[in-house]
C-alpha cells in the first residue's frame, strides 16, 4: 500500500499540472476570504473564517477533481492497470494507497489556509478574538468531506480512462451528493412530509453542522459511509476488469 | 513443477478464446507459444500472471493455485506485457523502486543496480520512461519482471518491434536466465523458437495442436508433413488446386508456381500429374522438397 501511496504522491509533484491546481485553490479561497467584498473577513468586520468553510464546498467541487481525476484513468489509459494486477497487490490495497495519497495531496493543498486562521487571530481586536475551537472543528468538517470527494473522484476516474470525463463525472455526482438531495426535498410533493428525511441524504445537511464546528458522530459516520460507498463501488469496478 | 495448466477455457462473450488449454512445464525450461493472432496466447499468459480470471480450470505456479491464493502466486511469477506498460512520467530507477517496494525487496538499490547492468540500463538510466526509445523500454519491462527473482518469468512477444543487435542481445538474456528458470516466452517468429526453445507450444482457435520439443517436431514434419513444388507453363487458377484430395494446403509462389502440402509426396506427384492432363495444363517441372518449420506451422494452424 505504501509504495502505490509513494508512487501516485511522486507523480503528482512530478508534473506542473499538480503545482497549478493547489495554486489556482490558493488564489481564489483567498480572494473568497480576503478580497470578495459578499465574503471578505474585512467587511464582515468578525474575526471568523466562516465564510471559508461556507464555500469550501464549492472550492473543492474543482479543486478534488482536479487532482482525483488522472489517479485510475491513467493507469487505465496506459494499461498500467494490468502491471499492477499482475503484482502482488491486493485490489483494496491499490485503492487505499490510492485514496490515502488523493486525500493527502487535498489536505497539502489545504493546508496553506491554516494562514488564513494566523492572519485573522492576529488581527483580531481585540488580538486573538477569534473562536479557535470552532475553527479547528471546522477543519476536521473540511476533511471529512475532502474525504467524501476524494472517493467519489476516484470512482469516477475508475470507470473511464480519460480524465476528462473523470472530471467532469466527479463534478457532477459530488453536485448530486452535496446539493442534489436538498434540491430533490424542496419538491412540493416531498413538503412537510418527506423533504427533512430526503436532505438528510445530502453532505450539505451534515456539512452545514460540522462546518460550524459542531462535530458531531452522526455526521461522522454518515461521511465515513458515503466514502465506504464509493470505495465499494470502486472495488467491484477494479475487480471487474480483471474478466476482461 | 513450475507451472501446471489444468483445462482452461475463457471466453469474451460469445467468443471462445481458450478451450481446454492443459500443459506443464518445468524448471529450467524455455518454453516458446507459438500460433498466430488470436489464438488464445497472451490470454492464458495473463491467466497464468493473475491478471485475468478463467472461467474453468485452474493454474499452478510452484504449487499454488493462482486463483486460490493470487498474492502469493504473483511472487512467483514475472510478467512482461505484449504492449509493455510503463508510467511515463517516471524514470527508470524511480520506476525500478517502485516495484521493488510493491516485492518488498530489502537490499532494493543492489538489487536495481544489479537490474540494470544485467538488462544493459546503464547509460539510461536517468531518463524518464517516456523518453526511452522501444529496445531500451523493453528492457526495462524485462528488469521489472526479473527484479524480484521470480521462479517463472512470462514473456509475451519481448522481441516485437525491436532492431536486430537488440534482438540478439534479449535472446542471449533470455537464454540466459533459462538456465535456472521456467521461461515462456510468445512469438510469431519460427526462428527465434529454434534459437531458443526446449519445447514448443502451438495454439490455434484456443486449443493446443502440437506440444513437443523441437525435434519432435521435426519427427512430425518428416512423418505428417511432405512438400512438393510444382511449375506450369501458363497461369492456373489457384481454386483448382483444391479439387486435388491428397493436397492438405498450399502456397501461391507465382501465378505459376506453387508449394504443396499433403501427406503422401508420390500420391501428390502423381495426382498433380492426372490434374494437369485433365485441365490440358502442361507442367514443367514437379520437385519434393524438405519441409521447414515455417511449413509445420502453416499446417497445424491453418
Amino acid at each position: 500500500m505504501l509504495a502505490v501511496f509513494y508512487k501516485e504522491i511522486n507523480i503528482f509533484f512530478g508534473s506542473l499540472i499538480g503545482y497549478i491546481v493547489i495554486g489556482v485553490f490558493l488564489v481564489f479561497s483567498g480572494i473568497v476570504v480576503w478580497v470578495m467584498q459578499s465574503t471578505s473577513v474585512f467587511e464582515y468586520k468578525y474575526a471568523s473564517m466562516e465564510s471559508f468553510f461556507n464555500l469550501a464546498p464549492i472550492l473543492f467541487t474543482f479543486l478534488i477533481p482536479a487532482i482525483t481525476m488522472r489517479s485510475f484513468s491513467e493507469e487505465n489509459q496506459q494499461k498500467t492497470m494490468e502491471l499492477l494486477f499482475t503484482k502482488p497487490i491486493s485490489e483494496w490495497k491499490l485503492i487505499f494507497g490510492k485514496y490515502f495519497a488523493n486525500l493527502t495531496l487535498v489536505i497539502i493543498a489545504v493546508l496553506p489556509t491554516l494562514i488564513y486562521y494566523i492572519s485573522i487571530y492576529q488581527l483580531g481586536a481585540p488580538k486573538g478574538n477569534i473562536d479557535g475551537g470552532a475553527v479547528f472543528g471546522s477543519y476536521i468538517g473540511l476533511v471529512l468531506l475532502a474525504a467524501v470527494y476524494v472517493s467519489i473522484g476516484l470512482f469516477s476516474s475508475s470507470v473511464t480512462n480519460n480524465q476528462v470525463v473523470a472530471f467532469v463525472l466527479t463534478v457532477v455526482l459530488v453536485v448530486i451528493v452535496q446539493w442534489g438531495f436538498y434540491a430533490l426535498s424542496q419538491l412540493p410533493t416531498f413538503w412537510g412530509v418527506w423533504d427533512d428525511f430526503i436532505q438528510k441524504f445530502g453532505i450539505d445537511y451534515h456539512y452545514n453542522s460540522i462546518s460550524k464546528g459542531l462535530v458531531d458522530t452522526r455526521d461522522i459516520i454518515y461521511f465515513l459511509s458515503v466514502v465506504a460507498i464509493f470505495l465499494v463501488l470502486t472495488s467491484y469496478d477494479i475487480k471487474a476488469k480483471k474478466y476482461k | 513443477m513450475s507451472i501446471k495448466v489444468n483445462n482452461l477455457y475463457k471466453s469474451f462473450g460469445d467468443q471462445v478464446v481458450l478451450n481446454d488449454i492443459s500443459f506443464e512445464a518445468n524448471k529450467s525450461q524455455i518454453l516458446g507459444f507459438l500460433g498466430p493472432n488470436g489464438a488464445g496466447k497472451t490470454t492464458t499468459m495473463r491467466i497464468i500472471t493473475g491478471s485475468l480470471i478463467s472461467d474453468g480450470g485452474e493454474v499452478f505456479v510452484s504449487g499454488i493455485n493462482v486463483q486460490d491464493d493470487p498474492l502469493e502466486a504473483k511472487k512467483k511469477v514475472g510478467y512482461l506485457a505484449e504492449h509493455n506498460p510503463l508510467y511515463g512520467e517516471m524514470y527508470v530507477r524511480e520506476f525500478l523502486g517502485f516495484v521493488s517496494d510493491i516485492y518488498k525487496i530489502s537490499d532494493k538499490k543492489n538489487r536495481i543496480d544489479e537490474m540494470i547492468e544485467k538488462t544493459g540500463l546503464t547509460k539510461e538510466q536517468n531518463k524518464k520512461l517516456k523518453f526511452l526509445s522501444k529496445g531500451y523500454k523493453q528492457r526495462v519491462g524485462l528488469a521489472q519482471a526479473m527484479i524480484h527473482n521470480p521462479e517463472v518469468l512470462i514473456l509475451d512477444e519481448p522481441t516485437s518491434g525491436l532492431d536486430p543487435n537488440q534482438l540478439r542481445e534479449i535472446r542471449t538474456l533470455i537464454k540466459e536466465i533459462g538456465h535456472d528458470k521456467t521461461v515462456i516466452f510468445s512469438t510469431h517468429i519460427m526462428q527465434e523458437v529454434q534459437a531458443l526453445c526446449d519445447r514448443v507450444i502451438i495454439l490455434n482457435g484456443g486449443k493446443i495442436v502440437a506440444d513437443g520439443s523441437l525435434s519432435e517436431l521435426d519427427n512430425y514434419k518428416s512423418k505428417n508433413l511432405k512438400s512438393v513444388i510444382v511449375e506450369f507453363d501458363s497461369i492456373i487458377d489457384s481454386k483448382m488446386l483444391k479439387g486435388i484430395d491428397s493436397i492438405s494446403n498450399f502456397e501461391i509462389i507465382t501465378e505459376y508456381s506453387f508449394r504443396l502440402f499433403g501427406e503422401d509426396d508420390k500420391r501428390m506427384k502423381r495426382e498433380i500429374f492426372e490434374f494437369a492432363k485433365n485441365n490440358d495444363k502442361v507442367l514443367i517441372s514437379v520437385l519434393s522438397e524438405n519441409v521447414d518449420i515455417d511449413s509445420v506451422f502453416a499446417d497445424l494452424t491453418r
